[in-house]
């Protein structure tokens, strides 16, 4: 499969909003569940009195 | 055991008629849904026609999925439920019995109202012995799987709703079966099939309900 | 009494049901995991747009199967995975396997809105409208209401014990009907047809589309099982709080 340019594979044949869309929302929804891992587990550090250092370790 | 079932059927019959106005509000309540759709599409005779099936069995549905709630509330809230989990019956076979009576006094006249309503709508007339019995082996149905429900949220607070999100998926399949065999009845063919299938679905959840939301009641108790 | 053991090449790996011990192989496991899915999702992406051929039936529109059939998959999996564990939980009254249950739920829901997201995408081009009423979009929409119902049980009770049993008693539930439900979904489908609308009539798979879909379907299943450990792990933090072992960990990390 090849691209002309980057333009073309950006414009995806005219299907653009449709493919950039999805692969759009599945990047933001795994950055979003990422993000929110960490939050609770930072969360559940505090609780337990582990300071700043804790959040910050390795998972 | 045959006795001690009598008896609990007995008992809440009893209560549920002591106790009109519940009774009453929830059949009320799916008077009024139904309502609600011409006063939202508009009067046009042939789409209500048309929608009338979906209409009435969405608001059996609903109506059916508020009384659960009345199951368990009451024994709970008085002890009464514990000592049926202590006693010698199984409990799966007690559970039985409370949704027959349940379903007597909630699901039966929901059934006998329904073509009264269907009227309203129009429906013709001879498709109105398929909604009658379309109803009839699907209430029971819908009683069996909303008291998985309110059996699993005993107590919960807001569990009203938390019921609903519950439940309603698993209405899914009897919705699905039923509202269609009116609409393939309307259709000219014979929705056989359909009947056959909402028997097998209540012959399935009258034999396996009861455990499961006697299991769900033990975990509620606890 | 002796202890059950399951011993395979001198591992007893019923130790493994305990938090205690689980949490730390649990930790191991996740970058594994972690480094896994973005290897394969890379390929399978690489293999999607850059080897993969346009179809002349979609156009590019097409691409999104490699996203919303893998993410179908893992929702599917996933909810199967949680019942699973559900029942080992009630079988055997083991926390762990509660716990499992309750990290994994997030995570299918995440798939199977995924799924249902890139489904309208899809549909939108190829036939016309957002939403599709096809036999699978709505019965993965009905899978999305019970993980959202199983969470929603667990939230609302109070009581951890007796929200892991209500809760495994609604998943084992669920996965009973998801057959029942999707047949009858299908069978409502078939009825209603007006135009043959159906997601099944995916494009003729090129054997390069078939390869970027299986390299992006192990991404996300490597993707899925790194967040639920991850999620089990500070499940495990939240509800053995008390135990001596995590107030050591928590000590060590400050």
């Amino acid at each position: 499969m090849s691209w002309g340019s980057l333009g073309e594979f950006l414009a995806m044949g005219g299907y653009a909003l449709y493919v950039w869309g999805s692969y759009a929302v599945a990047a933001g929804l795994i950055v979003v569940e990422i993000a929110m891992l960490v939050a609770r587990r930072r969360r559940a550090l505090e609780g337990l009195g582990a300071g700043r250092a804790g959040a910050g370790s390795a998972p | 055991m045959l006795e001690a079932l009598l008896c609990v059927i007995g008992r809440d019959l009893r209560l549920a008629m002591r106790r009109r106005s519940d009774v009453a509000t929830a059949l009320l309540f799916f008077v009024i849904v139904v309502t609600l759709f011409p006063l939202a599409l508009g009067p046009e005779p042939n789409l209500l026609r048309a929608i009338a099936p979906g209409v009435i069995w969405v608001a059996a549905l609903l109506a059916s999925m508020l009384s659960a709630a009345r199951l368990f509330a009451a024994d709970y809230a008085d002890g009464t439920l514990e000592q049926m989990a202590l006693s010698a019956t199984p409990l799966g076979a007690i559970v039985a019995a409370k949704v027959a009576a349940h379903w007597l006094v909630s699901g039966l006249p929901l059934v006998a109202i329904a073509p009264v309503l269907a009227l309203q709508f129009d429906l013709d007339q001879s498709l109105l012995g398929a909604l009658v019995l379309s109803l009839l082996l699907g209430t029971p149905v819908l009683s069996f799987i909303g008291a998985i429900g309110a059996a699993l949220t005993l107590g919960v607070r807001g569990s009203g709703v938390l019921t609903a999100l519950l439940v309603l998926p698993l209405y899914v399949p009897v919705l699905v079966i039923g509202a269609g065999a009116l609409d393939v009845a309307a259709a000219g063919q014979s929705s056989e099939p359909h009947f056959l299938l909402l028997a097998a679905l209540l012959v399935l959840a009258g034999a396996f309900t009861p455990w499961a939301i006697a299991a769900a009641l033990r975990i509620s108790l606890e | 009494m002796s202890q059950p053991s399951l011993v395979i090449g001198n591992i007893n790996w019923f130790k493994y049901a305990s938090p205690q011990t689980f949490f730390p192989l649990a930790g191991a496991m996740i970058p594994w995991f972690g480094w896994a899915a973005a290897a394969l999702a890379a390929a399978g992406l690489y293999v999607g747009f850059f080897v993969a051929p346009t179809d002349h039936q979609q156009g590019e529109a097409y691409r999104i199967i490699f996203i919303h059939v893998p993410a179908a998959w893992m929702s599917m999996f996933i909810y199967l995975v949680m019942a699973f564990w559900a029942g080992v939980g009630l079988a055997f009254n083991t926390r762990l396997s509660h716990m499992m249950a309750q990290a994994l739920a997030p995570t299918g829901a995440l798939m199977t809105f995924l799924a249902l997201w890139t489904g309208a995408l899809w549909g939108k081009p190829t036939w016309g409208t957002w939403w599709v009423w096809d036999a699978r979009l709505t019965s993965e929409l009905i899978l999305l209401f019970l993980y959202l119902g199983f969470m929603a049980l667990q939230a609302a009770i109070d009581e951890p014990r007796r929200a892991d049993r209500a809760g495994a008693l609604l998943a084992l539930v669920g996965s009973v009907n998801v057959p029942i439900i999707y047949f009858s979904v299908q069978w409502w489908n078939t009825l209603h047809q007006g135009a043959s609308v159906s997601l099944t009539a995916a494009p003729r798979m090129a054997a390069t589309m078939l390869a970027g879909m299986l390299l992006m379907a192990f991404a996300f299943w490597f993707y899925s099982i790194a967040a639920s450990l991850h999620r089990v792990r500070t499940i495990i933090l939240e509800r053995e709080r008390g135990a001596d072992w995590v107030k050591e960990y928590a000590r060590g990390l400050r």
